[in-house]
């Protein structure tokens, strides 16, 4: 745990203490306590909330050092190298670092590189490092395959990792947390500084950040005021379902007018479009209100981030990419449109207003429907209670293991053992076992299959010395080529058609699937803008200016995210407890009354199962409240189950908290106890599992990373969908040939964590032993009404595939052969 | 000379059966064209040893796609017991593939080529054809009405059976669209899907496909048990 506070303060060189004093600051506790820990040569994890200083504190050791050493002294290289998940962040804090070294005319050159830098200015630093350079994971991962590493890291003093918080639990933070482990073996005495916002857990982060079997020392901010944070109550009733909030949207316009900027986040890209357009609908005032997403063009999106930045904007509009980044001070209020789904996430969003850590945040929660009003209110409790979501459990992904293994025997020669220690070094893969690394090893040099034909073709090969090497330099050439664990899906480019001649502008991009559901002629809502889809044509979606007022293809789709366990817990605790109701807005109170009179409040301990016909259909209803992803797959798992029953499931539909399935046959009599039964996650997932194109796309990303497909060739980057087709081909012979293979372990691996959420539903259905409690209703519930508004947005996915052949084939008689 | 203009007919076994060119021919669900009048088997693109000649030059794919192309082509031969099997065309990968093929799978086309006469059609990618390998290599084969080639010719060929192309046929369905390899035919001439594992594909809405056929062809796409006609204008290009 943290040390004591030293008896003395120390105080810092008289330059630093000019410089804060000239700003009428004095620097701040944790400030001189990331200084303590550089003298000390400690691993340091710091979590202070943003705007407390966190970045210089991260940097004051390393300008103290290096302002004590003239130039001419310094052995040659870079001191210290900082690491951010954002590629804006790192342009950010090179122009924020420059205000002190310039005021206090330090000699210390800063420089940033990402996948952005030109060839000629990364040619230049490898030549002349700067004293502080300010990249990327992936460029971290390039420089771990380059054969100059070893040399050009031989004094790194220092590296900084910033919003560890959002990196640690991603491929990504694998990937990293590998490459942090190659620059401690090119220099031993390097020092690993963490900076993350607040979370559940610290001392997983401390094991995070340092090489183990070490753990960093902890440093905290002071934490800020508490955030004032409200619920919206809306004159409206709150809809029973969707995720719109368009029911309140006169309401947060009103609201965003008392502030001087907000930020109004959403969870989706499409809410994100439809919030846009009715807050100009509604602006009568004509308040600059931009919009920021992910999809949007990266120059577009700068636009927005500098307008933001001079002041000049009211609010934006905002999915997730603004979750992390730049500090604004101007932002004095935080709107939350639908409900934030995990209370970590609604803190870094609240923490996105008012820097001035005197001053409470102001933020204001607006749920979209009733369950939401519940999960808002539970959100607000757990934020006031200063209880976070805890993240899962996470161990290294082999297939990023693979990549790194390729990418160190790119740099230099190495022993199986040296890179074993140094793997187990990274706390993501402490446990790994030497089965496991001997395995990922054989996959990087021969493609580990159970044939050995490829000997002759390794792709690393041991010399005499018994080191393993890159087979040769084109080799390695296509591995720099393939580096990172960032696999985006297939995307394609918006452009706006203009008349004949090319040069098309392009406005953004989108996901394939997307158009894939239009046809020339639809409208759609991009970047506040209704546009006419006119097809498609190489990676490009054209689409043309339209004069609709209202796109004609809703941009309907719920949450990405999946509502987390600590609040799904929270809610289901404030259902049940009807002292807690009268916290609640008179028509949920009311709807909520509704549920007990005509069937049951859902235990919270318990699993409540409505049966009930309608219109000619059976419907089974049930209220876990675990989360999307678990529900879909209890619901895929459950509909095997009910067609052997021989009840002929048609279809289910689920959300955050409720799940239905329908049917042909009464399900009123089943078994509910052997329905829900544990054992349902061994063969029938199993099974399930192998018909799924989830389990495809998960092969996909593993084959991309570990690199067994190629991300792109030299120069063109193949489109995703080339890459699909040939993964699904291997997947297919592998799964037959040699079912066990790495790839296809990973694969199911990250399934089980990402898309199935397998743990949750395996804590879930062990909770509900004995307690699924089933009632029989003649007539749908007030709880289940939500739940059934969604039917029609899904349908059984197993035979999906050949039911849209069959729909396609054309009638033989009618259009026959001549 | 027209053909004459019995309608498809889908076979209990979810084979589609059809005229070329006035010859009734059976479309297999696995991709292959059964000759039953001929009891002759046809089999296109098995494109052997794709897999290690990408690990030849770096990118380690599963080395078992020629084990899996034989597998699935033995059990067309098991169940139908043809008497003579045309292999038509780009069957090896390239002109090392043979001197690549493992012992086990050399043993497998022995087996499958005892009782009946093995053709191997020459492609492109297999321009000499199978140095030690059983069977008998061909420029073409004439089967009348039908020619049977690798590589189509340019123009309308009447009775003209093909491989080389690797027809894929997309459909969209509502949210998402399926693509499937499929045989292409306008009733004249048919082009045959690949049968390799590891053999992608090209969709039918490519102009590759335009120079070929009189009038649009249709598509029939191998499902999963069954092959489905799906007519042109049901089709969608890949972008």
């Amino acid at each position: 745990m943290e040390r004591p506070a030293p008896s003395l303060p120390p105080t810092l060189p008289s330059p630093f203490l000019d410089w804060f004093a000239s700003k009428g600051w004095a620097a701040r506790d944790h400030q001189i306590a990331m200084v303590q820990r550089a003298k000390a040569g400690r691993h340091v994890l710091l979590i202070a909330p943003t705007g407390g200083g966190k970045t210089l504190a991260g940097f004051l050791p390393s300008l103290i050092d290096l302002s004590q050493t003239p130039a001419s002294e310094r052995p040659e290289g870079i001191h210290t190298l900082y690491i951010s998940p954002l590629k804006a962040l790192a342009v950010d804090v090179a122009r924020n670092l420059m205000a002190p070294i310039e005021e206090m005319g330090l000699p210390i050159r800063v420089e940033s590189r990402t996948g952005d830098t030109n060839l000629s200015k990364r040619q230049r630093q490898k030549a002349n490092p700067p004293d502080i350079l300010l990249t990327t994971p992936e460029q971290l991962a390039l420089f771990c395959a380059w054969d100059g590493a070893r040399a050009y890291f031989a004094n790194l003093k220092t590296v900084i990792i910033d919003e560890v918080h959002a990196l640690h639990g991603s491929k990504r933070g694998d990937l990293l947390c590998l490459g942090l482990a190659r620059l401690q073996s090119f220099a031993p005495a390097m020092r690993r500084v963490g900076l993350s916002a607040t979370v559940e857990d610290p001392d997983r982060l401390r094991r995070w950040i340092a090489p183990r079997p070490e753990v960093a020392d902890l440093v905290l901010g002071t934490p800020g005021a508490p955030p004032r944070i409200e619920v919206l109550l809306s004159d409206q009733r709150v809809p029973w379902a969707g995720h719109s909030a368009q029911h309140a949207m006169a309401e947060v316009y009103e609201t965003l007018k008392t502030a001087r900027t907000a930020l109004v986040f959403v969870n989706t890209r499409w809410q994100s479009e439809f919030a846009f357009q009715e807050l100009w609908r509604l602006n009568e005032d004509n308040l600059p209100i931009a919009l920021h997403h992910g999809a949007l063009a990266p120059e577009q999106r700068r636009k927005v981030e500098a307008a933001m930045a001079r002041g000049e904007l009211r609010a934006v509009v905002c999915t997730s990419t603004l979750d992390l980044g730049i500090d604004w001070g101007a932002v004095d209020l935080v709107i939350q449109l639908a409900a934030p789904k995990g209370s970590s996430r609604l803190v870094q969003r609240i923490g996105r207003s008012n820097h001035r850590l005197d001053e409470p945040s102001r933020a204001l929660l607006v749920p979209a429907n009733r369950f939401e009003m519940l999960e808002c209110q539970a959100a607000l409790e757990a934020v006031a209670a200063g209880a976070l979501d805890g993240d899962p459990p996470r161990t290294g992904a082999l297939d990023v293991l693979a990549q790194h293994l390729m990418g160190a025997c790119c740099g230099e020669a190495l022993s199986s053992e040296a890179l074993f220690a140094e793997a187990r070094s990274a706390a993501p893969y402490e446990d790994m076992s030497q089965q496991d690394f001997d395995d990922v090893l054989s996959f990087v040099s021969n493609g580990g299959y159970a044939l050995r034909t490829y000997d002759q073709f390794r792709r690393i090969v041991t010399g005499q010395d018994g080191l393993w090497r890159v087979r040769n330099p084109q080799t390695a050439q296509r591995h720099r080529l393939n580096v990172g664990a960032i696999v985006a899906g297939a995307t394609l480019n918006i452009r706006v058609s203009s008349g004949r001649h090319g040069s098309a502008r392009k406005i953004g991009e989108a996901e394939e699937w997307y158009f894939e559901q239009l046809t020339p002629g639809d409208t759609f809502l991009f970047g506040g803008e209704v546009w006419r889809f006119e097809g498609v044509s190489g990676m490009d979606a054209r689409v043309t200016r339209s004069a609709d007022k209202e796109p004609k293809i809703p941009s309907w789709g719920g949450t990405k995210f999946s509502m987390s366990t600590h609040l799904a817990e929270r809610v289901r605790d404030m259902i049940m407890d009807r002292d807690h109701w009268q916290q609640l807005p008179g028509d949920v109170q009311d709807w909520l009354g509704a549920q007990a009179a005509h069937s049951a409040i859902p235990a919270a301990d318990g699993l409540l199962v409505e049966t009930f016909p309608r219109g000619g259909k059976h419907y089974l209803v049930c209220y876990p409240f675990e989360g999307r992803l678990a529900h879909t797959t209890l619901a895929m798992l459950l509909t095997r189950r009910l067609d052997r029953l021989g009840v002929a499931p048609l279809g289910f539909v689920c959300n955050d908290y409720v799940l239905c399935i329908w049917a042909m046959k009464p399900m009123d009599g089943l078994d509910l106890d052997g329905l829900f039964q544990q054992d349902m996650l061994g063969d029938d997932l199993e099974a399930w599992l192998d018909e799924s194109v989830m389990l495809k796309r998960m092969f996909r990303h593993c084959a991309l990373i570990s690199g067994l497909i190629e991300r792109r060739f030299a120069g063109a980057e193949k489109s995703g969908r080339q890459v699909t087709f040939s993964s699904d081909l291997i997947y297919d012979v592998l799964r037959k040939h040699q079912p066990d293979h790495l790839l296809l372990r990973c694969a199911r691996a990250d399934a089980a964590v990402g898309m199935l959420d397998i743990r949750r539903l395996g804590d879930f259905l062990q909770r509900i032993v004995g307690k699924v409690r089933g009632i029989s209703l003649p007539k749908v519930s007030p709880f289940a009404v939500p739940v059934m508004m969604e039917i029609g947005r899904e349908a059984i996915a197993g035979a999906a595939q050949e039911a849209i052949l069959e729909a396609a084939a054309f009638d033989l008689i009618s259009e026959a052969l001549s | 000379m027209t053909a004459p203009t019995n309608p498809p007919v889908r076979l209990p076994c979810g084979s589609i059966r059809l005229r070329v060119n006035g010859e009734a021919v059976t479309l297999r669900p696995s991709g292959a064209l059964w000759l039953e009048q001929h009891q002759t088997l046809v089999v296109a693109d098995l494109h052997l040893e794709k897999g290690s000649a990408y690990a030849a030059r770096g990118q380690m794919l599963p080395p078992y796609d020629t084990a899996e192309t034989l597998r699935r082509l033995t059990q067309e031969v098991t169940a139908l017991g043809p008497g003579r099997l045309i292999l038509l065309g780009d069957s090896l990968h390239d002109g090392q593939a043979e001197a690549r093929l493992a012992p086990a799978d050399v043993d497998q086309i022995d087996r499958l080529a005892q009782g009946l006469e093995l053709l191997w059609v020459i492609g492109n990618h297999d321009a000499d054809g199978p140095r030690h390998l059983p069977g008998q290599t061909m420029d073409e084969i004439h089967i009348n009405p039908l020619i049977l080639r690798h590589e189509p010719l340019p123009a309308p060929q009447p009775g003209e059976v093909a491989g080389h192309l690797h027809p894929c046929a997309k459909v969209a369905g509502k949210g998402r669209s399926v693509r499937r390899r499929c045989f292409a035919t306008d009733g004249q001439r048919l082009i045959l899907p690949a049968f390799g594992a590891y053999a992608g594909g090209l969709n039918l809405r490519d102009s590759a496909f335009s120079p070929l056929f009189a009038k649009p062809p249709i598509a029939a796409a191998l499902g999963k048990d069954q092959v489905h006609l799906i007519g042109w204008n049901q089709l969608v290009a890949d972008r």
